[in-house]
């Protein structure tokens, strides 16, 4: 019943004359002005990667805004290598109260801590350490990026599902490299996937990209993967970008290839076209020039978020939105067949994740099977009574 | 003189069809192609070649053309219903997807899923004649059967768009559940039907104050209720029953017209989006676009009775009137 009277509130007539201005609602954008180099050239980012993603919300959310008499605008700043990110967000969140944040996890604390007095709240949108949402949670951060947990086990699911359960799991040697494959082997024992022989690719420095580089690699890959133990599948840790690129079709044993190169657990995929996403592949497309990558995604979603919920309590303020995000009523539709919701415990967006290949969507996360008593989304990631997160 | 009379009649009664056979035009969206189901057989007597990735399909008023939306291809296909050839296309406006017309058959309306608009277009003169600013992504289209109003939903803007056929104006705005897909309005007036695929539920929508009066909500034991995806809706010309189809659930909820409660489920075929009745309401026909079929479902006795075999990924279905 009361949400019926709720519904019934919410309905609103606009008339082409409009006396009052429209509600102003500025939602602020801090990310890093460079990229992280790849391998493979065709998937280098582009310089606006992340940031494309969010104007293309702005104008989603502007769309709906003309009917509600709302308008939204993105606030946009681009650190420079070493800059201090709490000063700029501090100036940030004097003008707006939401702010989606592409920074690294210290950083994202430091600044979460620096701006939770005056109860701006930040929407991550490119950080996807697990620590963030565990010991680390903070109340005035909602996390629209996807745990290395959720993609780790939404890999581990299809290769079990698929009966590929004997993986040879390569790691490289930075620390991201290491808590990639402390995800893997977590999925690996939550699935019963079996890892059957570790080894470490060590990173010797060296241009990433040369003139003849290939026929070295050609040589080198095969030869670093031999006289391994039978296995299935090979899994890469190597969020560095430093080996696993090389891998495909490279093996010693006739294997696929999985993890950070070959079959790769993502939130968004360009090939992706189920469930409507072609309609924001397209408009992403000709806003921007480019196809649209998962930190685009995650960026459209963070923006989403705030659109979502201003449209639902028909107000710019954002308290009331922030208490509408963190209530049982809101949910997201990002084109992944399903409502996104928030757990409640940490704020981390509940979603589906892809499996690409670079060309195609092969599977969709969760897969068919994995049961649980709350919403199948949930056994991807951390679960709550596993949680270390106490927001109260 | 009497042996062409009585030639005359023999044709006349080879001609003439039997009572109960009527033609349903299926629009199969993967494989650009329109599936023609005669129901006397309940097979398919003919597949058309049609433009790529067709959608939304219907027939004229006059029962003598099929209307198809090629998306892809930027119109909307006219099928002559007689020769089942294409004769010709209609200025939609890109990305067409479903659309509607007026109970008098002048004037159609056309969500361009694209552009965040709809197109109007006079069916006689086969022109453009405006366009109109709605929300994200349109799709849902009803006119009221007054004529006076014309409903789009969009899709990520989630609201049901009020539009003057007269003015052409955005007149009100109704926010429902998530990922608005389909409106229809009961015959008197006096509802407005639309569903939501990602919030799961129908919203009932008071057309004069624009106002939600209430929501139909489903349930299946055994089901997750993310898998509860309504999307089409089909009426019976008294109000008393509608049906309403619910995506990757694989069924068909038959739901009270009245009381807006769920009576029944009925198991199709997989991810159902799109009904569409015989003219004498007895069979209901519904596009199963995972399984590549059409479900039969015996209105009365509420119960599905065949599935036929279409092409792939089967979205609308239209049947002469």
């Amino acid at each position: 019943m009361r949400r019926l009277i709720a519904a019934i509130g919410m309905s609103i007539v606009a008339t082409p004359l409009l006396a009052a201005d429209p509600v102003q609602i500025g939602i602020g954008y801090l990310g890093p002005d460079r990229v992280q180099s790849t391998l493979s050239l065709v998937e280098q980012p582009a310089e606006n990667n992340g940031v494309a993603g969010a104007r293309l919300a702005i104008e989603d959310n502007n769309t709906t805004g003309k009917f509600l008499n709302q308008h939204f605008t993105l606030d946009e700043v681009r650190l420079k290598e070493g800059e201090d990110p709490v000063a700029t967000a501090v100036t940030l969140a004097g003008h707006d109260s939401f702010i989606i944040a592409d920074l690294p996890a210290d950083e994202l604390l430091k600044v979460a801590d620096a701006v939770r007095d005056r109860g701006t709240v930040l929407l991550n949108a490119g950080a996807i350490d697990d620590r963030l949402r565990e010991q680390d949670c903070r109340a005035n951060i909602i996390h629209v990026a996807p745990t290395r947990s959720m993609l780790a086990d939404a890999l581990g699911q299809y290769l079990v599902w698929k009966q590929w359960r004997r993986w040879l799991l390569v790691v490289g040697s930075h620390d991201n490299d290491k808590l990639y494959a402390d995800a893997l082997r977590r999925a690996a024992k939550r699935f019963g996937a079996k890892i059957v022989e570790e080894r470490t690719f060590e990173d010797t420095g060296g241009a990433r990209r040369t003139d003849s580089g290939v026929t070295l690699i050609q040589r080198q890959m095969p030869v670093f993967t031999q006289q391994a133990p039978p296995y299935d599948v090979l899994v890469a840790a190597d969020e560095s970008e430093v080996f696993a690129s090389y891998l495909p079709y490279r093996t010693w044993d006739p294997r696929p290839v999985a993890g950070s190169a070959g079959l790769v657990p993502t939130s968004w995929d360009a090939a992706h076209d189920q469930w409507g996403a072609v309609q924001i592949q397209s408009r992403f497309m000709k806003l921007n020039s480019r196809r649209m990558t998962a930190l685009d995604m995650q960026a459209w979603t963070a923006a989403r978020i705030i659109g979502e919920a201003t449209s639902r309590t028909n107000t710019g303020d954002p308290r009331k939105v922030f208490d509408f995000i963190k209530g049982p009523d809101f949910s997201i539709a990002a084109f992944k067949g399903q409502r996104l919701t928030l757990r409640d415990w940490n704020l981390q967006l509940r979603q589906p994740i892809l499996l690409a290949d670079g060309r195609m969507v092969v599977s969709v996360s969760p897969q068919e099977g994995f049961l649980h008593q709350v919403s199948e989304l949930d056994t991807l990631g951390v679960d709550r009574p596993e949680t270390k997160c106490n927001l109260h | 003189m009497w042996r062409y009379q009585l030639f005359g009649i023999a044709i006349w009664l080879t001609a003439a069809s039997p009572a109960s056979a009527f033609i349903a035009y299926v629009s199969n969206e993967k494989d650009n192609t329109v599936s023609v189901i005669d129901t006397d057989s309940w097979t398919v007597t003919k597949t058309i070649k049609v433009g790529q990735r067709p959608r939304g399909i219907e027939f004229t008023r006059d029962g003598k053309f099929v209307m198809v939306a090629v998306g892809d291809d930027d119109t909307i296909q006219v099928i002559d219903a007689r020769t089942q050839q294409i004769v010709d296309t209609l200025p939609s406006g890109p990305d067409p997807e479903l659309f509607t017309q007026d109970a008098a058959g002048k004037t159609l309306y056309v969500a361009n899923e694209n552009d965040n608009t709809v197109t109007v277009i006079d069916l006689e003169k086969r022109t453009r004649v405006g366009n109109i600013q709605v929300g994200v992504e349109p799709e849902g289209m009803a006119v009221s059967p007054d004529g006076k109003t014309m409903i789009n939903t969009s899709e990520t803007t989630n609201m049901a768009h009020f539009i003057d056929t007269a003015t052409r104006e955005v007149v009100a705005n109704v926010l429902v559940d998530s990922r608005p897909r389909f409106a229809e309005f009961k015959r008197d007036g006096s509802e407005l039907w639309v569903s939501s695929e990602i919030g799961g539920t129908v919203s009932i929508i008071d057309p004069a104050k624009h106002v939600v009066t209430g929501k139909v909500t489903f349930s299946i034991p055994g089901l997750r209720s993310e898998a509860i995806q309504p999307v089409g809706i089909g009426m019976t010309r008294d109000g008393k029953t509608a049906f309403v189809a619910l995506g990757p659930a694989n069924r068909i909820a038959v739901v009270d017209g009245t009381s807006h409660t769920v009576t029944k489920y009925l198991l199709v075929g997989q991810r159902v989006w799109h009904m569409a009745f015989t003219p004498d309401e007895k069979y209901l026909l519904t596009t199963n676009g995972v399984s590549n079929d059409v479900s039969v479902i015996d209105v009365a006795a509420q119960k599905v009775i065949k599935t036929i075999q279409v092409g792939e990924l089967p979205w609308g279905i239209t049947i002469a009137p």
